[in-house]
């Protein structure tokens, strides 16, 4: 184990944040370390996606603190914290009237990359997002969702941040596609190393993918094991959500019956 | 064949005249859109002022043309040049519908599109000139046509206080009861305004976002 530990990538002490009156996130105290994957579980509603956007600041707590590699996230430069911190999300959001290959240049291009350095990036990330070189002029709406996602995905990798936030980036592909993404994801993780914080409500999705999974319930963080630990773990939200994955033959009724 | 030969021999004049509801109409657009597209910015991203600004637009659009022509005649340096305030009424007529649409233009864009351009670090201003009014500018445009179209139409009123434009011929001709001089205004102001509309509406398609 290196510093890592001693100071994690991401730190949540005691944050609460609430709009209009309902409080949706209550006293969240979490620690990522760096180059972990960690999925948040749960179910719409209990708080992941909120807790996502406090670490880019798409949102700020009502009290309590979050730091981003060891700064107090109110004390940073919005601007700066952002392009450091790559997000995808489920709709992607890519910009309709950009090209692909503009789509994922674009934090360059704000940077003041030169043009031919800009290029040059684009293509990597383009092969190694699996996607043929011919996509790059190539518009959104031209493309598959699961070729989407993967310019989703080429976009927040442009300028290498350390930090991915990841808020169910496959829960509206197909499962086969969605598979592929998954097992490409993870051998891209195994080389880029970066600190990955998942949201998903799949609990299949987060054992595969997460070092740990952090579960979710009502705006507090329940439980938080690595996925072996969480298949067996005594909590009672977690054996519900690990009840009600089951074994998927289950869900067939048996033969003859009416 | 009397109207053509009417305009025949006053061509020179509906000439002058075509220039002068075209420059009547043109500047106070022009405004329109200076005034109208922040606005429109403005009310899209703070809600706080959106009621306000479209009731007072809405309101404006209420009053009957010659009587904001009237009314606006007392006002000191307004009512000295007939020009001057023509070009003034126009502009507040033509203001709610660009105002309406920049705000439904912006406020139509993807909410993922603008999350993600947040997320990435884009600056408002970033956002503003890469995002939003390149998304919204087909919407923008439709409004600016139909305030174009509007005011091609309004302009006529405005030879009432003096102001020129083609409207001289349709006041000339129902002071003379004479229909020629009546078209000779009214054939080519529906034709400015049918040509403007084919302008913008042009523009409008070819700036569509994919």
């Amino acid at each position: 184990m290196h510093s890592a530990a001693a100071n994690p990538a991401i730190e949540f002490r005691n944050v609460s944040y609430s709009v209009a009156g309902t409080q949706v996130l209550r006293d969240l105290t979490l620690q990522v370390q760096a180059g972990e994957i960690l999925v948040l579980l749960g179910r719409s509603g209990s708080g992941k996606t909120t807790t996502l956007k406090l670490i880019n600041r798409l949102l700020s707590p009502v009290s309590g603190e979050v730091f981003v590699n060891g700064i107090l996230n109110s004390d940073a430069d919005i601007i700066r914290l952002r392009r450091g911190i790559g997000y995808v999300i489920q709709d992607v959001g890519l910009f309709p009237h950009f090209t692909v290959e503009r789509n994922i240049g674009l934090v360059p291009k704000i940077e003041s990359w030169p043009a031919p350095r800009i290029r040059g990036r684009v293509h990597e990330l383009l092969q190694l997002t699996g996607l043929p070189p011919e996509m790059a002029s190539r518009y959104p709406h031209q493309l598959s969702g699961g070729q989407r996602q993967r310019v989703g995905v080429a976009r927040a990798l442009a300028v290498d941040p350390p930090i991915l936030l990841m808020d169910e980036p496959f829960g509206a592909l197909d499962p086969l596609t969605r598979d592929e993404l998954q097992r490409e994801f993870l051998a891209l993780q195994s080389r880029l190393n970066k600190t990955v914080v998942f949201v998903t409500h799949d609990l299949r999705e987060a054992l595969r993918l997460g070092s740990r999974i952090g579960l979710m319930e009502a705006g507090q963080l329940v439980t938080i094991l690595p996925p072996h630990e969480f298949l067996r773990s005594p909590d009672r939200w977690a054996m519900a959500y690990v009840k009600a994955f089951g074994d998927p033959l289950d869900s067939i009724p048996p033969e003859g019956a009416p | 064949m009397s109207l053509l030969r009417f305009i025949l021999q006053n061509h020179a004049q509906l000439l002058e005249l075509t220039g002068e509801h075209l420059w009547l109409v043109g500047i106070s657009t022009l405004f329109a859109v200076l005034i109208g597209v922040p606005l429109g910015i403005l009310v899209a991203h703070r809600p706080l002022f959106n009621k306000p600004v479209l009731t007072s637009a809405n309101i404006i659009q209420t009053i009957p043309s010659l009587a904001l022509f009237g009314f606006l005649l007392p006002v000191p340096w307004l009512g000295d040049r007939a020009e001057r305030l023509a070009i003034f009424a126009l502009t507040l007529y033509a203001l709610l519908p660009i105002i309406r649409n920049t705000f439904t233009g912006i406020r139509g864009i993807d909410p993922a599109v603008m999350e993600s351009g947040r997320a990435m670090g884009m600056t408002q201003w970033q956002l503003l000139l890469q995002v939003e009014l390149p998304l919204a500018a087909s919407v923008i445009l439709s409004g600016i046509r139909t305030a174009v179209v509007i005011s091609v139409g309004l302009a006529t009123i405005a030879a009432a206080i003096g102001a020129g434009g083609l409207g001289e011929f349709i006041f000339r001709g129902l002071a003379m009861v004479d229909n020629r001089v009546i078209l000779a205004g009214a054939i080519p102001a529906a034709m400015l305004a049918l040509l403007a509309d084919f302008i913008v509406g042009w523009l409008e398609r070819h700036l569509q976002p994919r």
